[in-house]
Order: C-alpha cells, then structure tokens, then sequence
C-alpha cells in the first residue's frame, strides 16, 4: 500500500475512489503512454503520447504529467487524472530529457539537436531562457535547493552546472565519454553523473567540481562494453543508488556511503531510466528491447515483477 | 565574457594545463582522382564530400573547446595524386602537424613518407590492408576501416544467417581484387565456402545509355548462370562498376551482399542508434545533404584529436598522439561503444554497419563473436597475425 499526503488523497479521492497511485511509462517507439495501477501494477489505460515520447516527469502535486515529445519538438502535458492533453509546452528542439524545478516551476530542458538548454515556465508557457552548453546535451538534474540545474552533453562530456537565477554556466566538470544522466543526492552534497559508453558513474562534489570517486561495474559473463550506465536515483536517506546498466540488463546497486556495488539485480532488455514509487518502496525499471517495466522491491533489493507495457518504453515517472 | 568566465572556471575544475588559449591546428586534404561517374547518379560525390564531416567536427570540438580554453583550426586543402605532395609540405611548412588525407593507397603511403617524422595522419580513405600490415608508418593512423574489417563484418552476418556458400563475383580493378582478398579471408576466418567465384571484367564504356536497362536484363542472368548451388552472391566492386545490377537480375534468385545489397560500412544515413540521429541532424543542417563514409570518418578523425586536447589540455602533436594510442583513449562516436586505436597497427577500431537499402539491417561484430581483448578485433587483422613491425614504444 503506497502511503501518500492525506489532503492529496482526499482530494483525488473523491474525484477518483478507486485512485491509488499512477505509474506512467513512456513508450518511444508506440508513440504513447502507458498506466499502470500503482498498487496492482496491472495496465490499466494507453493514451497517445505524440510522436517519440521520451523524457516523462510529473508536478509535485502529481496532477500534470510532462512528456518529451521529441519528434514533435514540444513538450506535451497530461491531465493524470483524466489522461486528457492539456496545452503544450514550447521546448526547442528535439528535446530528449528535462527536469522540473523542485517548486514544479521552471522545467529545464536538453535540446539535443541544439547545444542548449532550454528553460520554460509551465505557467505562462514561454521560453525564460536558452543556455548554450556542450553538443548534445541530454541529463538534466537539478540541486534540491534548486539553486543549480546541471546537464550533462554527451559528445562534450561534460557535466554543466547552470545558476538558475542568472542562467549562466558557472562550472563544467570533465567525465567519461557520453554522460546521459546527472542526479543529485537528496542532501545536495553529492553529484551522480553516468557515463554510457565510458562505464562509470561519477561521483561529484557539487561544491567544488571534484570528482570524489568513479563506480566502475563488472559482471561475470557480460561483456564490459555491454555495461553502460544511463539512468540514476538514490534513495531520500542516500543509503542506497541504483544504476541502470542498458544493453547488460541489469541495474546495480550501490551502497551510497561508500559507493561499492553492492549487488547486481537481473532485470528486462535494455534497462534505461529509473523512477520510484512516491514512497521509495520500489524502483520501476524501463526495459527498451523487451517492451517491459521491472519493479524492484527496494527493502530486500529483489526484482518481483515485470510487466509488459507498450513498445520500447524509455522513461518512467510515479505519481501519488 | 561568457566565454572567459567559461575558460577561468574550466580552469577552476581541470588545473592541469589549461590556462591561456591552446590552439589546436589541423588539416583536411582530399587527394581528388578523375575517374568514370558511379553507376548510380546517386552516388555522385558532392563538391564538400569529406570536408563536410571535418567542418562538423571543428565544430563540435570548438564547442567543447569553449568550456577548455581552446580552440580548433582546420585546414581545407583539395589536391590531385600528381600535387598532393607539395600540398601537404606547404601544411607542414605553414605549422600543421595533423593532417586528415582522403586519398587512396600509394597516395596516402607518399603523403606519409613526405610529411615526415613530425606529422601525424590520420587515414581517412584508403582501405588496403597493406598500410596496416607490410607498409605499415609510425606517423599514419587509420579512421578508414580496412578491407579485412568490411569483410569480416560481412561474413560474421552471413555465417549468423547460416549463409555459408558464397558465389564471389569480383571486379577486374587491383582495388576489386584487393576487396576479393579480403573476402576470401574472411570466408576462411569465419568458416564459409568459397562454391563458385568469377571476374566481371571491365570493358570500358558509359555508366549509363539511353535504355541501358535492356542490355543489363539480359547480360547479368546469363553471366551468372549455372553457378554452383549457393546461399548468397558476394560482390567485390569497390570500382562501383558493376554490383549495383546484381540484385534481382541473377540467374538464380539469391540475395546480394558485399558491394550491393546488403552493404559493410562505417556509416549510412538512415543510422539512428545510439543517438545517430543526433549526428545525422546536426550534418544535415550544416551541409544540406546527408552525411557520406567519407564524412564521417573525417569527423572521427578530428574527433578524435579534440577528445585527445580535452583529456590532455595540449595542443601538441606528440602529447596528442601518445594519448590516443595511449589505453586512457576513449572516443564516443555513434556506435554503442567506445573506439580506441589499436596500438599495433594504429587502426581506429570500430563497429561495422551493414546497410541493406534505406535503413541499416544490422551492425557487426556479432554478439556470438566473442575476443579476449575486445569484441571489436574479431574485426580485421588481429595483434598476433598483424605484420605492422613498428615499436611505438620509444
């Protein structure tokens, strides 16, 4: 049983008696989104996600779903109670990945095709700024203070950290080739940033550009180029990371003190981004070439189910 | 200012070196021979072929340069086989020490014979397994993949379809026989047979006649009837004269592969894995028109040199190259994978596409194929058979 803020339930409950929390799942190449019960984990609704849906998010309040439509160069936004298209949001093209200030305003945007960031208000729905940053950039994670946006591009390999007052760069930090996903620990003191073709995660210390640590992977009978990093969460208590690692189909875990890997958990094909359930008791797992979601149960670490969703599903978000 | 405040907190975090402006000077230099026009009016070079892929690669480098205090120069320079030599002297002369060539084989030996000790090229064209092997140069890297490495590619599919009897159709060009060498060898390699194999000799004429198709239709059949029994015909045309009329026009109907059908290369412009799209619209928008082999490899190239300048924070030659074939280099570059130079022969390595029309049917090496060292060696001539007696190792 999810726990959730008791106004919020009321609320939705009484729009929605049998509402007990949504898993929304980005399918790129079905060209939409699918629903899954938050507690049965059974699909219950596909809705059109626009032409490429990749990056998937939700406002704090759970209410509007964000999706990055890449091929429709915008962001569409989803009523997560109705499913009904609410109007978009402009993105700059071919937007990839974004990430939502921690009040649910600005969203902060990587246009791939563009070597900038676009910044948007999803109230007035107007483009604030555009920073130019490395070539293509893709991760986008934002500091919990929201103080400091940072994205990573993939070609420059560089994680850019981006003041989100003035929108200037005000540091880069060098790391493996390809970063895809920058992460910051609930405390603000650490930065994660993961390197797909270079195969480690960088632990960076926001503060000073350091690099404190690189977790490098192995897995006995997986070819090391197999093991590529892309998606990362960490735990609100930082006790615990998860990486996925794409085509060596697994997702790591790594002990958030000492940033050993723990334990390796066998997942679908192609494990690419990671969500939490609202109450961190699992970890949703999108699988692109097997056309599945795994859920991890986070206490004991074990993978208890998976289900199939739509066609090579890409991101994945929770809602309350 | 953006762009000095970027340079003083790069510096900030990567105190090595950077501090001032590093420039970082290179060259491209296409070696152009007149030839017949490809079979195909498809296939006619555009004017940029090549020096398209190295604008896109000065730009991204100046991108990433930005954020590191550097920037990036890239020379363009067209010759012709006879002018070639004086073109890449005047370089020399005028400071550069990398030079990109897009030329083919005897061409590209002289340019490196020529350029000298103090010069790094980086082979972006020619494809003959002899540079690599027997007339291996310490100062000649490699982008262009070698024929062993097409072929192997090649076979490795085949063989995974189970595609085991092959009918080798060659050309009669040293270039076609070359590319026929190299199919033989893979054959051998990955274990299939060699059942029937003929030359399609070049008689000369026009690509194309008014009506031409009325003679193909008739001489391809006949010119490949009774052949022994077969799974797949296997072209070797890299002269582009003739392969492109094999598919549906042999006698017996098979699939074609090798220099028509399903084709080894190092790019194709339907490649949207592993964030290809990204390149493909960022050429697109720059050149007009979609990116070629020849692009993409130029760009590997230059790629490469900015990826050495941003993990070294030189400028230098020497600093530059030892980096690359140094086990630190990493080259990110479309091809799920990183791609690092073999230090035995100064091949790049790389996954090989296997283009089969408008889209890419699969990429090569396969997953059965497996290596002690990498996966990307079971591609091409391998440490222990390579002939390349050079110690880098000073």
């Amino acid at each position: 049983m999810l726990t959730r803020s008791t106004a919020l339930a009321a609320c939705l409950l009484a729009a929605s008696p049998a509402f007990a929390g949504k898993i929304f799942v980005s399918n790129e190449k079905g060209n939409d989104i699918t629903v899954l019960d938050g507690t049965s984990f059974e699909v219950i609704a596909t809705f059109p996600g626009g032409q490429r849906p990749r990056g998937i998010t939700a406002s704090p309040d759970g209410k509007r779903l964000y999706v990055c439509a890449s091929d429709d160069n915008l962001v569409r936004v989803f009523d997560t109670d109705s499913y009904q298209e609410l109007p978009s949001l402009p993105s700059g093209p071919d937007p990839e990945l974004f990430v939502l200030h921690p009040s649910g305003n600005p969203l902060y945007i990587a246009n791939e095709d563009d070597n900038i960031v676009t910044v948007v208000d999803v109230e007035t729905r107007t483009v604030l700024a555009e920073v130019p940053v490395g070539v293509e950039p893709e991760g986008m994670g934002v500091s919990p203070d929201g103080g400091i946006v940072v994205n990573t591009s993939e070609t420059t390999n560089m994680a850019h950290f981006i003041d989100t007052t003035s929108f200037e760069i005000v540091q880069n930090v060098l790391v493996d080739q390809r970063p895809r996903f920058a992460q910051f620990t609930a405390d603000g003191k650490s930065l994660l940033v993961s390197s797909e073709i270079g195969g480690t995660v960088s632990v960076i210390d926001p503060a000073t550009g350091e690099i404190r640590t690189k977790i490098s992977f192995a897995v006995p009978g997986v070819l090391p180029e197999a093991l590529q990093p892309v998606g990362v969460r960490v735990t609100r208590d930082g006790s615990k990371a998860y990486v996925a690692l794409g085509p060596a189909n697994r997702v790591a875990v790594i002990d958030g003190t000492t940033w050993e890997v723990t334990d390796y958990l066998l997942v679908g094909q192609r494990v690419w981004q990671l969500a939490f359930s609202p109450d961190e008791k699992y970890l949703f797992t999108t699988n692109g070439n097997s056309n599945d979601i795994s859920i991890i149960d986070v206490a004991s670490d074990e993978v208890i189910r998976s289900v199939q969703v739509g066609e090579q599903p890409w991101g994945v978000v929770a809602v309350q | 200012m953006r762009h000095l405040k970027a340079a003083v907190l790069a510096a900030l975090v990567w105190p090595a070196t950077v501090a001032a402006q590093t420039e970082i000077r290179a060259a491209v230099l296409r070696v152009d021979v007149q030839g017949r026009p490809p079979v195909s009016r498809l296939d006619l070079p555009p004017d940029d072929l090549g020096l398209a892929g190295a604008r896109l690669g000065t730009a991204d480098n100046a991108t990433t340069g930005r954020f590191m205090g550097q920037t990036f120069i890239t020379e363009e320079v067209t010759a012709t086989p006879e002018t070639a030599v004086q073109a890449i002297e005047a370089l020399v002369a005028r400071g550069t020490r990398m030079v990109v060539t897009l030329a083919d084989e005897a061409t590209t030996l002289a340019l490196a014979d020529a350029a000298g000790e103090g010069v790094l090229l980086f082979n972006a064209r020619a494809r003959g397994d002899e540079l690599r092997n027997d007339q291996c140069r310490a100062n000649l890297l490699h982008v262009a993949p070698s024929r062993a490495m097409v072929a192997d590619g090649l076979a490795q599919f085949l063989m995974w379809k189970r595609w085991d009897e092959w009918f080798l159709i060659s050309g009669s060009h040293p270039a076609d026989r070359a590319l026929a060498d190299a199919l033989r060898r893979a054959a051998t390699k990955f274990g299939a047979r060699i059942v029937e194999e003929r030359t399609f000799e070049d008689t000369g004429g026009a690509r194309a006649t008014d009506s031409g198709l009325v003679q193909i239709q008739a001489q391809i059949p006949a010119f490949t009837q009774r052949a022994a029994d077969h799974d797949v015909v296997v072209a070797a045309d890299e002269t582009g004269l003739f392969a492109a009329y094999l598919p549906f026009h042999t006698w017996e109907p098979r699939p074609v592969a090798g220099s028509a059908g399903l084709r080894p290369v190092t790019w194709h412009p339907a490649m949207e894995m592993w964030g290809g799209t990204q390149f493909q619209t960022r050429f697109e928008k720059q050149s007009a028109r979609p990116a070629r082999e020849e692009d993409y490899q130029v760009w590997l190239a230059l790629r490469a040199i900015g990826e050495a300048a941003t993990r070294t924070g030189s400028g230098d030659m020497a600093v530059l190259r030892d980096y690359m074939l140094g086990d630190q280099f990493q080259l990110g570059a479309f091809k799920g994978q990183a791609l690092t130079f073999r230090d035995w022969d100064g091949q790049l390595r790389q996954p090989i596409l296997l283009g089969s029309g408008p889209i890419v049917a699969s990429v090569s090496p396969q997953s059965e194929y497996l290596h002690q060292v990498s996966q990307l060696d079971t591609l091409g001539t391998d440490r222990p058979e390579s002939g390349c007696r050079i110690d880098r190792k000073e």
